[in-house]
């Protein structure tokens, strides 16, 4: 049993509530520098996402009539509580004091919630936009969801765990899972950007035509969480791939002390996240939006294919060399 | 899904300028549309008839704020035809220029656009950079950035210099390597091509009928371009090519418009480099003889048509501005029947619509209309009595 007050210290403190607010919105700022600097504009200064959130938590909160207030009030503190609970599950230092086997499918579970919490607010929202959002947010989900859960399963099956702490760990005595699973990676990083809803993915938010979708309605401290809920599952989403692809905080030899490698581990930490967020702007800033139509015929034909033949693939690799 | 009834405008973040659309969609489907125009009269025509010729040229730049030179010199030749004037060289030449770099700007705001449209702000940030080259060089001849003010009747405001035009000549490679670019990305970005190919396809023989005009007829192959059709200005004398294409979707109308910014390049780089020297105007008399006239210009959007009756005196008995956006109005909403939702702000934006230049509290009567507002699915309004009833 762990210590309770390290345990406390572990969820409010870091890597939990305060370190992952502030992450999140510092990697907001990243992703809206890089794509900035991209758009040969000079982009915002290190405190506007912060800023954003305090000035929109201030604002008046519009109800309109006939709306369930106190559902719509709760919607999106159950969304940022969602992303936040999966991302304690996730190591971040090394070994997450929380794991347990099958933490990997809470965490899946967690993260589709924001989604599931967007229809809502959309078909709540009592607003034609809201509601076409909302019915995309849906529509979309169906179509990524599949491929990204293979795609997020298959080191599973290879590591032998359904635990993210113990695949990493396998990771640590064996290789990084991308080199053995590249299809299965690339599937995980464009089902990541759909289910943050960022562009070529943004079908559900299209601002030029449905205004805002499911955000249309929202206002004040309820627009202010819906979007620290984003930014922290870009966090969540990025640390669970660097976790499950690129061997997460371990190095793949121990330090002489355990501070070092606790040091290690979080060095390791930010530069994988990092990487993986350059990527995910990179793709939104150099493409255009899709329609969900198209979006249907790729997430079938070729994102879903593409993940199943990695399980083959997973599948005859465990076959012929990891012997169970 | 059922049928939804979805309210497109007159507040929306597609649209810049205020218009109606009501979709009555089944899921992501167009089933029918109401197009509602005409939420800014302005009264410009019953404005320039109060005021002398000298007065009225101001006024008609404010048409438009894009293609503020295309209605002044619009109205300027249509004058001088009726007095009977022949504006000097070097004047024709300056027009020409303006006129070139405008649609230069023009098209490069509408390809930010189109791209903004389908949620590729990259390109959009990029082209509205690249189009301030373009004003910067438009401020430097003429003043102003937007209403260049550069016509008179009887010849052009103010004069080039030498180090304008050289200034313009430096700028201009620079410009051409970025057109370049653009042709080049138009044809290798996946997700431009995914949203543009076979979007809001129209035929020649449905741009025909529906009276499509400009890059949007020239898209569907209508060979038909009022600088070679109906030479004014230099464009007479100067070698360059109607951009045409046939695929008819919003692609094409993309490489319609990408190659008339190279043609726009060389035209106004040939222009610089081979203006006449001479007066830059003649006096022009105060009156104009009684008569009147449809003075033709191909805007950035389109063909303009001024139609302008004078009666003896300084001022004009009547005049009335058919914007090419007006002209391309009905094919637009023939478009959008059966297409995906998703494809409106695509489609609408193809067409490059300017609407409250278009605003010219016309009535239309369904029951009489024979073209396109009588098509299947097509309802036009722009009677704000009806309006009301219906929103």
């Amino acid at each position: 049993m762990t210590d309770p007050v390290f345990l406390l210290l572990y969820i409010f403190l870091f890597p939990g509530f305060f370190f992952l607010v502030a992450y999140a919105l510092f990697l907001s700022y990243l992703d809206r520098k890089i794509a900035a600097r991209m758009q040969q504009r000079v982009g915002p200064p290190l405190y506007q996402p912060f800023a954003d959130f305090i000035k929109l938590l201030g604002k008046e909160v519009i109800n309109l009539d006939g709306m369930d207030r106190r559902l719509v009030d709760a919607i999106p503190l159950v969304a940022l509580a969602a992303v936040m609970t999966a991302f304690l599950y996730v190591p971040v230092l090394g070994y997450s004091p929380l794991a347990f086997s099958g933490d990997l499918v809470v965490v899946l579970y967690l993260m589709a919630l924001p989604t599931m919490a967007l229809f809502l607010l959309g078909w709540l929202s009592r607003n034609i936009f809201s509601a076409v959002g909302g019915v995309r947010a849906v529509t979309q989900l169906f179509i990524y969801e599949v491929p990204f859960f293979l795609a997020l399963l298959t080191p599973a099956i290879m590591a032998g765990s359904w635990s993210i702490s113990e695949i990493v760990l396998w990771q640590q005595q064996n290789l990084w899972l991308v080199f053995f699973q590249p299809i299965g990676f690339i599937v995980a990083l464009v089902g990541l950007q759909a289910k943050l809803e960022r562009t070529p993915f943004d079908i559900p938010e299209a601002e030029t035509e449905i205004i805002g979708g499911p955000w249309t309605e929202l206002t004040g401290r309820r627009l202010a969480l819906m979007h620290l809920t984003t930014e922290v599952s870009l966090v969540t989403g990025s640390t669970l791939i660097a976790a499950l692809f690129l061997g997460g905080p371990m190095l793949p030899w121990a330090l002489p002390f355990p501070w070092l490698n606790a040091a290690a581990g979080f060095g390791l930490f930010l530069a994988k996240t990092l990487a993986i967020l350059l990527v995910l702007s990179s793709i939104s800033a150099a493409t255009g939006r899709l329609r969900i139509d198209q979006l249907n015929d790729i997430g079938w034909k070729y994102l879903a294919s593409a993940a199943l033949v990695q399980v083959g693939i997973v599948l005859v690799i465990n076959y012929l060399w990891v012997t169970p | 899904m059922p049928e939804v009834v979805i309210p497109i405008g007159p507040q929306h973040p597609a649209l810049k300028e205020p218009v109606n659309f009501r979709i009555i969609a089944d899921g992501e489907k167009i089933v029918r549309l109401e197009l509602n125009l005409s939420y800014n009269h302005r009264g410009i025509e019953k404005a320039a008839e109060q005021r002398n010729f000298i007065r009225v040229l101001p006024l008609l730049e404010r048409v438009c704020g894009i293609c503020s030179h295309s209605h002044a010199t619009c109205f300027a030749k249509g004058i001088e035809e009726i007095m009977g004037l022949e504006i000097p060289p070097r004047a024709r030449y300056i027009r020409t220029i303006i006129a070139e770099l405008e649609r230069m700007h023009s098209h490069l705001l509408w390809l930010g656009v189109a791209a903004h449209e389908i949620g590729f702000n990259t390109l959009f940030m990029w082209t509205w950079r690249d189009r301030e080259a373009v004003q910067d060089t438009l401020e430097e001849m003429s003043g102003n950035r937007v209403h260049y003010n550069m016509n008179e009747i009887g010849g052009v405001r103010c004069d080039l210099t030498p180090a304008q035009i050289e200034a313009a000549l430096l700028r201009l490679p620079n410009l051409e390597e970025r057109i370049k670019k653009y042709r080049e990305m138009v044809d290798s970005e996946e997700t431009l091509l995914i949203r543009f190919r076979g979007v809001g396809s129209m035929s020649r023989e449905e741009a025909l009928n529906y009276g499509a005009v400009g890059p949007t007829a020239r898209a569907s192959g209508v060979d038909y371009d009022v600088r070679r059709d109906d030479p004014y200005l230099a464009y007479a004398e100067v070698p360059w090519n109607v951009v045409t294409d046939t695929r008819g979707d919003v692609y094409g109308r993309t490489r319609v418009r990408i190659g008339e910014l190279w043609e726009s390049s060389q035209i106004v780089r040939f222009c610089l480099e081979n203006i006449p020297r001479g007066p830059i105007r003649v006096d022009a008399p105060k009156n104009a003889p009684k008569g009147e006239i449809l003075s033709r210009y191909e805007a950035p959007r389109g063909e303009l048509a001024h139609y302008i009756r004078t009666n003896g005196t300084d001022k004009v008995e009547r005049i009335d501005i058919r914007t090419p956006t007006l002209a391309n109005w009905t094919s637009v909403a023939v478009c959008l029947v059966n297409k995906n939702l998703a494809d409106i702000p695509v489609i609408v934006a193809a067409i490059d619509p300017c609407l409250s230049c278009t605003s010219r509290m016309v009535v239309v009567n369904n029951e009489r209309r024979t073209n396109g507002a009588g098509a299947p699915g097509v309802q036009i309004t722009s009677d704000p009595k009806n309006r009301q009833n219906r929103m």
